[in-house]
């Protein structure tokens, strides 16, 4: 069953978390994954790594370039799974 | 079938007999390049963990980094020059067309055995001691010289930010010849060609010959996507590695990569789930990306640096344009 966007949030923070040792409690759908969060090209890349195994969606690396926030990263895992 | 023909064996076992190394001469420090990338020594520390990359003055050719290291690993393999009967040469940056460079170190060495030269770019060196380990137990040589020789600094371009500032020369050789005891594993090799643009030239020749005023091709490379790849896909290679030599992670002694980010060397040892008490080579650091070179560099550095000797067991995987890779475990000289 697709998980919501809240629960793809709380699963993409926990890696978020993990990866880069930010607060997961900052990863928030607003934020700039390199504006705000500051997360490099090639920690983005484990991250989308980490959830396409975590969600078990496929996120093409010609797509990480248009998910600029949090946000846009949640709605893309979950319109993948549905 | 009037007659059967004669087929030749080779040893039980091979192993590499000796190392020899050529490092660029001069240290490039990253306040050097940083300029027309519009970077700094952090940007480039932080996402490569490179200080330094060595690169060859001008009047130094790939061909004769490739001779100095090989003169040198033939006398730590204790046997002459004259005893060698091919020569392995892999090198994306030796600048002709049509004769490899593998004949010219031939000759230099006094040489006319086999020898031709070996295209799977930072994978090379792996694919090298595949195919040198094959041919000595099949005996079609006893003696095989494998290089990887380098001088990447003829194909880069400055205000490149993707891949150029990463890049150094030099040149590591071996000698794999018979052993009394398995020295050199399976090797574990592939290649995904679907992500042969991955890594490539700005123009190809025939760009150039069809457009003139395209500038000279020079290396690039998507990151990123580079960067996935080596850290996440490879994994599993360097495993089933580690197995079809009848070994587990926790008998690796050092783990031997191509020299090609930190970053990536880091998040291969998490994902391939190497015991803490494995040495890492970290070459990178003071050497750069010196492509087919660097895991015979790294392993030259990780003897100076007293953190193996002779007897040890290393993983070593190669992986780069192709996209090629090959992994395997040995036995160091």
């Amino acid at each position: 069953m697709a998980l919501s966007n809240d629960e793809v949030l709380a699963g993409l923070a926990e890696i978020v978390a993990e990866e880069t040792g930010i607060d997961a409690a900052d990863v928030q759908l607003d934020k700039s994954f390199t504006d705000d969060l500051d997360i490099d090209s090639l920690s983005m890349m484990t991250i989308v790594t980490l959830a396409e195994e975590k969600f078990d969606v496929r996120i093409p690396d010609e797509e990480v370039k248009n998910l600029v926030t949090v946000g846009d990263a949640v709605s893309y895992i979950a319109g993948a799974q549905a | 079938m009037s007659a059967t023909i004669k087929i030749q064996r080779g040893a039980e076992f091979t192993r590499i007999l000796g190392l020899g190394v050529a490092r660029g001469e001069l240290a490039v420090t990253n306040d050097e390049i940083a300029g027309p990338i519009d970077s700094s020594d952090e940007w480039i520390r932080s996402r490569t963990g490179i200080v330094t990359r060595v690169r060859a003055v001008p009047e130094t050719g790939v061909i004769d980094l490739a001779e100095k290291a090989a003169r040198q690993a033939i006398e730590n393999a204790g046997i002459d020059a004259s005893q060698i009967d091919a020569i392995l040469l892999s090198t994306i940056t030796y600048p002709h067309l049509a004769a490899a460079g593998a004949p010219v170190i031939a000759d230099r060495l006094g040489l006319t055995v086999p020898a031709h030269d070996i295209r799977a770019a930072c994978a090379g060196y792996c694919y090298g001691i595949g195919q040198a380990d094959a041919m000595v137990r099949a005996g079609s040589a006893q003696y095989v010289l494998v290089i990887g020789a380098e001088k990447l600094s003829d194909f880069i371009d400055p205000t490149d930010r993707s891949i150029s500032f990463l890049l150094g020369d030099g040149a590591g050789a071996v000698v794999v010849g018979p052993s009394d005891f398995p020295g050199i594993g399976p090797t574990v090799a592939g290649t995904d060609g679907s992500g042969a643009p991955l890594v490539a030239e700005s123009n190809t020749w025939l760009d150039i010959r069809d457009d003139p005023s395209l500038p000279f091709p020079t290396l690039r490379q998507e990151g990123p996507s580079v960067f996935k790849w080596a850290s996440f896909k490879l994994a599993p290679v360097a495993r089933e590695a580690i197995e079809r030599a009848g070994l587990t992670p926790e008998d690796i002694d050092a783990f031997i990569p191509h020299q090609a980010n930190i970053r990536i060397i880091e998040q291969m040892v998490k994902q391939i789930g190497l015991p803490e008490s494995v040495i890492i080579a970290k070459d990178i650091v003071d050497s750069g990306n010196t492509s087919a070179a660097s895991i015979p560099l790294a392993t030259e550095r990780l003897y100076r640096d007293g953190l193996v000797k002779s007897g040890d067991i290393a993983l070593q995987i190669g992986f780069g344009a192709g996209l090629a890779y090959a992994a395997q475990v040995i036995v160091l000289p």
